[in-house]
């Protein structure tokens, strides 16, 4: 099994990166909805909660850095610049790759956006 | 680049006329059954643009009501019903159809296509719109309109006493609503994806369509949880089933939950078309192609993504915990990245060209600076705290006033005048333009800027009137004026746009000189395009020269009809590679009397007329079989065609590379969403109880476990049965289908007695209502799934199916394999998620 995927043909790729945030996100609220709707019945604390989704996070912007650096392999690490409106398969694929690449910034940010939270909240407040 | 002769003159002519007969409407009466996308479009716009007239006079009421203090010219009641009207048209009958109706018109041309791939479903989506919206408005007549606020919440909403039939005039007259916009939204994603003329591969499709496309897919996920939210919310007005009675274990919060995840991310389902006018509008007028391309599909494609981590922050002051609240907070403060980027693509487009400020850009670069004004104030309601003390006060409804009509109503009115050339070949009036834009401008903030004050001065939204020494009046006596200004602009807009024109000489093809591909259609021809060109830029009028000639000519792909179909091209995803010939339906009356008879179930159920409602029920069903039975998957009279150019495509395509296979995967995507609602309730439920079955009685894991183990022989029956057919064995298929059938009606029953043997009563408390939606939701999709059984075992045996022809199988499959997925996740949960807690 190759640990860097192939490159491939598709449009879903261009969408890998906001999924990333989406599960992210709705992993962050469930946990912390469920934790602070049963706390007394679980065995741990607060800072159990912080840890999950701070590890959630860390999976997260590992998975939307690779898809990043993916995307700039589509792009050609580079070598090309926009606006990638040739009629032919290879500026296609720039064009994604840009796209992409974009995206997973986007991505990126706003990841860590949804987890500044645990920075500063510590206890299931209402 | 220059096409090869196909044919002479006189050839050339003859092709014109059979292609223009094939795609003419019928005239008198029938004109109405017409289907073809620039009918469709033109009624869905004129409707839509009506239903907001009608809607902006019920604002101009509220504000002779508001201008004086403790004025008497409107009755409390009808005072709400004129709010709650009010905000339910503009979002549900004009914000999102009026793009659903701008994307049926524009796209077919604007991809190079005659038709998107199922005109029939457009037009169904129409009449059930019109249908739908005439009877919610025309509730205000009889003093039964709903009253409650646009977002209907409980318990007032579900509170009979209070809240009349309105609500469920509300509740089922959208549902019917919502349903025409998925279909819209099905026919746009597939159109977008497969109908895009060869060549334009998806780095060359305009922008447009790239925004439409991103709108369609977040309709997908945003209105099915609403339509599961109606559902729990009917099942509670109509038999007493207590979701959101607190007394009996439900709670009104879900309902604000459901409501609002369709209700933030349909505020970018209204905004991003409007942007991708602009997105259009601007490289025009600036003469020069557009600025950041790439992020403008960023933007788009963010927006979408993000907008759907917002919705809590209507739910700000409901005392959920601080942490979730953080989370929404810190998602709507993300989202503004994407919109700033837009906002920075179109500036940079502006400043790279020259641009000429014609109306349209008027309009647009108006409603942008209103649209950013309503972005800041939207920045700083993101923030918890700032919400706590503007939340329900007039400094909200200044906000989304600043953003709707900013980020929406201009853009519209500029896509209005852009695009008016290509609905009757002339320019709407440059000086009625100018006059329409300033009274709308000055008026609108005039009418809505104060209202920040009256908000920060603690004046609470839906009130009907209001004390004369509290220093509110003076506030509002402006807003109203403004109203009025704004008012008198946008009627200068609808003079423009009835005064009759034809006098005026027909105005050129291009008015504006556009490079997008829309602008060489004519208004006089309904085929859309003249023959299916081959692209080769983002901008072909402007780039590939002799382009509008020679498809006028008829140079390039389809420019006849010899069959007497309409018939469009369908082509690859990513590079647009010609893959089919595809015929698609003609003029028709099912689509009316489908949509009519739906409608009439709706209606029907409002007043609680049973027999009638079901009378109607078995018409819709009759009309939809008749429907699929003579307009889908028709063997063709040969396999393949000549398409022209010496291009060879097939007829006839089954599974994933046909486009009736996509939209039945897309609807399943929509429906597996109000689906994970629904899941959603459940474990809703179980977290804000600490035991919410309440010691009451399961469906127990027997039955739940019996129902699952045959529902799932039953989609491995329909998996034989498939395999069976394309080994060519119908003999086997047929008896295999039978099979399934058989298991699907045992699995149907096996589930039923779940809840049934172990008499859980619905109305007595929310754990046996939860349980018994999720059942029913089970079963009501399984009576479709052996429906569809009965249909291929029909369609088998009169040999519109086989071993070639197997689109209807291999559709019936992909909705089996989703409803595998249902009785896995709807039994699993029932029968034993109760053991685990």
């Amino acid at each position: 099994m190759r640990f860097v995927p192939k490159q491939i043909e598709s449009l879903w790729t261009l969408f890998t990166a906001p999924v990333v945030w989406a599960v992210h996100f709705l992993a962050s609220y469930l946990s912390a909805a469920v934790f602070c709707a049963k706390q007394e019945q679980l065995a741990f604390g607060f800072d159990m909660l912080r840890l999950a989704i701070a590890t959630f996070t860390s999976v997260a912007l590992a998975m939307i850095v690779l898809s990043a650096w993916l995307a700039w392999r589509q792009w050609g690490f580079g070598a090309h610049d926009p606006p990638h409106d040739d009629p032919t398969g290879h500026d296609r694929r720039l064009f994604q790759g840009f796209a992409t690449l974009l995206l997973s910034g986007l991505s990126f940010v706003a990841v860590i956006y949804v987890a500044m939270p645990l920075l500063f909240v510590t206890e299931c407040w209402r | 680049m220059t096409r090869p002769e196909t044919a002479s003159v006189k050839g050339r002519q003859a092709q014109a006329e059979r292609l223009r007969a094939v795609w003419d409407n019928p005239s008198g009466w029938r004109y109405w059954t017409s289907v073809n996308n620039f009918q469709i479009g033109l009624w869905y716009g004129s409707a839509a643009f009506a239903f907001m007239l009608f809607a902006g006079v019920l604002a101009l009421l509220m504000r002779m009501q508001l201008a004086l203090p403790e004025n008497n010219f409107l009755s409390a009641d009808l005072f709400n019903q004129a709010f709650t009207l009010h905000g339910t048209v503009m979002m549900f009958l004009f914000a999102v159809p009026i793009f659903e109706a701008i994307a049926i018109f524009l796209l077919p041309p604007m991809l190079g296509a005659r038709e998107l791939p199922f005109p029939r479903l457009s037009a169904f989506g129409f009449w059930s719109f019109l249908i739908g919206g005439v009877f919610v408005c025309g509730s205000i007549f009889f003093n039964a309109a709903p009253s409650s606020g646009w977002f209907m919440y409980p318990p007032l909403a579900t509170d009979k006493d209070f809240s009349g039939i309105g609500a469920d005039i509300w509740l089922l007259g959208l549902s019917f609503i919502e349903i025409a916009s998925i279909a819209a939204a099905i026919e746009i994603i597939v159109g977008v994806m497969k109908c895009r003329a060869p060549g334009m591969r998806i780095n060359m499709m305009p922008l447009f369509a790239w925004y439409l496309l991103i709108v369609a897919g977040m309709i997908l996920f945003a209105f099915p949880p609403l339509i599961a939210g109606d559902l729990l919310f009917e099942m509670q007005r109509m038999f007493d089933w207590p979701f959101f009675d607190a007394q009996r274990g439900g709670d009104p919060l879900l309902w604000q939950h459901l409501f609002w995840i369709f209700g933030h991310p349909e505020v970018y389902i209204i905004f991003l078309p409007a942007i991708a006018l602009m997105a259009m509008i601007v490289p025009t007028f600036a003469q020069r192609p557009i600025v950041g391309y790439s992020w403008i599909v960023l933007a788009a494609v963010g927006t979408g993504f993000l907008s759907f981590g917002l919705w809590v922050h209507h739910m700000f002051t409901t005392g959920l915990p601080q942490i979730s609240l953080a989370f929404f907070s810190a998602a709507s403060e993300a989202v503004a990245i994407p919109t700033g980027v837009q906002i920075f693509v179109f500036i940079a487009t502006m400043l790279a060209g020259k641009v000429i400020l014609s109306v349209p850009m008027l309009f647009g670069t108006g409603g942008i600076a209103i649209f950013v004004i309503g972005g800041l104030t939207g920045v700083m309601v993101a923030l918890a705290p700032f919400d706590w003390q503007a939340h329900d006060t007039y400094f909200i409804v200044a906000h989304l006033h600043y953003v709707l009509i900013g980020g929406m109503l201009f853009p519209v009115i500029a896509g209005i005048y852009y695009y008016y050339p290509l609905v009757d070949a002339r320019k709407l009036s440059d000086h009625l333009g100018r006059l329409a834009f300033w009274q709308m401008f000055i008026g609108f903030n005039v009418a809505f800027f104060p209202m920040h004050l009256a908000g920060l001065r603690g004046m609470p939204r839906r009130v009907f009137t209001y004390p004369a020494d509290i220093g509110w009046h003076w506030l509002n006596l402006i807003s109203t004026v403004g109203a009025f200004i704004f008012a008198a602009g946008v009627l200068v807009v609808v003079i423009d746009v009835l005064r009759p024109k034809h006098h005026a000489p027909r105005g050129e093809t291009n008015p504006w000189n556009a490079g997008t591909l829309e602008w060489i259609s004519e208004p006089e021809e309904n085929w859309g395009v003249r023959s299916i060109p081959i692209i080769t830029s983002r901008y072909p009028l402007w780039d590939q020269k002799n382009l509008a000639s020679e498809i006028n000519e008829g140079r390039f792909y389809l420019p006849d009809a010899q069959e007497g179909y309409r018939e469009t091209l369908v082509t690859s995803v990513l590079d647009a590679e010609p893959l089919q010939c595809l015929r698609v339906g003609g003029t028709s009356y099912v689509t009316i009397v489908s949509a009519a008879s739906l409608g009439a179930v709706f209606i029907a159920l409002t007043f609680h007329w049973w027999i009638t409602a079901l009378i109607c029920g078995v018409v819709t069903c009759a009309a939809i079989i008749y429907w699929l039975w003579t307009g889908t998957a028709e063997i063709p009279e040969k396999p393949r065609k000549d398409v022209g150019l010496g291009l060879i495509l097939p007829l006839y395509v089954s599974g994933p590379s046909s486009v009736g296979w996509w939209a039945m995967f897309i609807t399943m995507v929509g429906d597996g969403t109000a689906f994970a609602s629904l899941v959603f309730g459940y474990f809703f439920y179980w977290t804000i109880h600490d035991d919410f079955t309440a010691g009451l009685a399961g469906p127990g894991s027997f039955w739940p476990m019996v129902a699952l183990a045959l529902f799932l022989a039953a989609w491995l029956a329909l998996l034989t049965a498939r395999t069976l057919n394309d080994r060519g064995q119908p003999f086997a298929m047929r008896l295999s289908l039978m099979a399934a059938l058989f298991l699907t009606a045992g699995g149907s029953a096996a589930g039923f007695m779940g809840p049934w043997s172990h008499a859980m009563a619905p109305t007595a408390h929310i754990y046996p209502a939860i349980v018994w939606i999720l059942v029913i939701w089970m079963l009501a999709h399984a009576a479709v799934g052996l429906m569809m059984q009965v249909y291929c075992l029909a369609r088998s045996l009169t040999g519109r199916l086989t071993d070639e022809y197997d689109m209807d199988l291999r559709n019936v499959v992909l909705y089996w394999h989703f409803l595998s997925i249902t009785a896995v996740v709807t039994f699993a949960v029932i029968g034993l998620f109760p053991l685990a807690i």
